[in-house]
């Protein structure tokens, strides 16, 4: 990890309130594995004071991309950002998913909910450059929160589709779709991202159907690089739960470690 | 090129940027971000005898320039620290000052008995001044009482110089800064963050798991500005100013006020480099002025 202070950015897409935002980072880029973050400043100003934690969406040549959704003040400004424009950014941090040789040839699950699917790109890419049959599961509220299915299709990724209100794909939560399918054939290994209800349902599924699943936390963050303890979750570290940092021992985790707490009343 | 050292008296340090506790892990979080040597010193994240689980989350909330906490000082402990931590900051050509922590007195005591055993540390901070481990923020650093008791028996079973960390949670700070003087205190680290809140109003919650956290960044530094001046100008110890420093003004700001060093906090969370770049404009500062020894410019504010 370390940071590159000025990523100049070559490319930039928008679907509504989703953003792509694609910059060169040549040393960034050839250290970057799916399920890895990077830390961008989104000002210059301490307003919004704190970087934004993002998955990495892709890497291509010696290029990395981020995709988000415009959720607040420092999304908004990052999504002002234009080709030419450079960024602030520090990375790649975190442990990401495990893209093990020996899924070549296996059937695998990416499983994405809205901006969860962010991460998934980039898994997919290399999953598929080593052979696996991958099969992407991607929900959203309604159209305008799956932007980037037209893209999966035309690049032939194997593709399920699922929207609440049927304004795409299949009606009904993309663990509905997975049920289904993992009915049908299961799978080697499923990766997930997205909302926690959508993780917990993901990994309830595994765990019921003796499935083996990585799951990918999304939390606000202070530094990103395990120092101010600031996002942790409860996770099961030989049999205890304990806090962990997602920054530095995540973001990605063994669905069956992740401890789901009631939510307070 | 000018002299930046500064002399706490019990301890000279290279130039008076330290990383603030609890912004800086253990220190060696950010080793692949800057070179440790070049700071002045670090003070390492607050050590329990044991680990600590801290508090629930959401432990995080950013607020207009600031950013509230409530972590609950959560760590390995002081057995953890010694056996895997320590032995690497000993390689280390700064100064490594400790935040000791306690749930009692014969705690903070147990602490720095078990660290006065080891070698490659400069001082200790006596953290009396956390907000996020009592209800209500309560902290021995709220009454003189409470910090003239703490601070005389760690001064006792140490055998190194103790620098007291306050609360500025406090109607009198300078009741208390006499109070932790007069018990012993090596030094004085001003101040800890301020208790704060924020609420989502769409649900009525709180941001915060905990509640109440405290609050840091620029948003806190003319208020911790004003205590580091009202309370350098009636104490004998040195004062390490602290609260929002982004910049190297800043770190002049503190040390004009009556600040011998400075330490800078959240700035470390945002760029981990954060203390070079503000060293870097300390330098500039001092060649533009022609000033040839930093310490000439400490308590020098013209009322």
């Amino acid at each position: 990890m370390f940071k590159d202070p000025e990523a100049r950015i070559v490319g930039q897409e928008s679907w509504g309130d989703y953003f792509l935002l694609t910059f060169d980072s040549p040393a960034m880029s050839a250290l970057a594995r799916p399920g890895q973050f990077l830390m961008i400043k989104v000002s210059d100003e301490p307003y919004p004071l704190l970087r934004r934690p993002l998955g990495i969406h892709s890497r291509k040549d010696k290029t990395l991309g981020v995709f988000f959704k415009v959720a607040g003040a420092g999304t908004a400004l990052l999504s002002r950002k234009r080709p030419g424009e450079t960024l602030d950014i520090l990375g790649p941090l975190g442990k990401g998913f495990s893209v093990d040789p020996c899924l070549a040839g296996k059937p695998v699950f990416a499983v994405g909910g809205g901006r969860g699917i962010a991460p998934l790109y980039f898994l997919a890419w290399e999953l598929r450059a080593l052979g696996a049959s991958v099969k992407i599961l991607y929900g959203g509220r309604t159209k305008d929160d799956v932007p980037l299915a037209a893209r999966l299709r035309d690049e032939a990724f194997d593709l399920i589709l699922t929207t609440d209100d049927a304004t795409a794909g299949r009606k009904g939560f993309v663990t509905a779709a997975l049920e289904e399918e993992a009915g049908k054939s299961a799978p080697l290994m499923i990766f997930a991202c997205g909302p926690d209800p959508m993780l917990e349902a993901v990994a309830r599924l595994a765990r019921a159907r003796s499935l083996t699943a990585e799951i990918s936390l999304e939390s606000r963050m202070g530094c990103g690089f395990g120092a101010c303890w600031g996002c942790v979750q409860r996770v099961c570290v030989e049999g205890k739960p304990e806090w962990v940092k997602i920054c530095e021992d995540g973001p990605v985790f063994p669905a069956e470690s992740v401890v789901w707490e009631k939510e307070s009343p | 090129m000018s002299d930046l050292s500064v002399d706490l008296g019990f301890l000279k340090l290279k130039n008076p940027i330290l990383a603030a506790s609890g912004t800086f892990g253990y220190g060696l979080e950010f080793e692949p971000f800057l070179d440790l040597n070049r700071l002045g010193g670090f003070v390492v994240k607050g050590l329990y005898y044991g680990p600590r689980e801290g508090n629930p989350p959401p432990r995080l909330v950013e607020t207009p320039s600031g950013l509230i906490n409530a972590i609950g000082l959560q760590g390995i402990g002081v057995e953890a620290f010694i056996a895997k931590v320590l032995p690497k900051l000993q390689a280390l050509d700064t100064a490594v000052i400790v935040n000791v922590c306690g749930a009692s007195e014969e705690e903070y005591v147990r602490v720095v008995e078990a660290l006065d055993a080891e070698e490659g540390i400069a001082a200790y901070e006596l953290n009396i001044s956390c907000p996020n481990v009592n209800k209500d923020g309560a902290c021995p650093a709220y009454d003189p009482e409470s910090t003239r008791t703490v601070v005389g028996k760690v001064k006792r079973a140490s055998r190194r110089p103790v620098i007291v960390k306050l609360s500025p949670n406090v109607t009198n700070i300078v009741e208390i800064a006499l109070a932790a003087q007069e018990a012993g205190a090596d030094a004085l680290s001003l101040v800890n963050t301020f208790l704060a809140m924020a609420i989502d109003v769409e649900t009525r919650r709180p941001k915060l798991g905990n509640v109440l956290g405290g609050l840091s960044g620029p948003a806190i530094k003319p208020i911790a500005l004003r205590i580091v001046y009202q309370v350098a100008s009636r104490v004998k110890v040195p004062v390490i100013g602290m609260g929002g420093i982004w910049s190297g003004a800043d770190v002049l700001e503190f040390m004009i006020a009556g600040a011998r060093a400075v330490q800078v906090g959240t700035a470390n969370l945002v760029d981990p480099d954060a203390c070079l770049r503000i060293l870097g404009e300390v330098e500039d500062y001092c060649r533009r002025k022609g000033i040839e020894r930093l310490e000439d410019i400490i308590a020098t504010v013209k009322t």
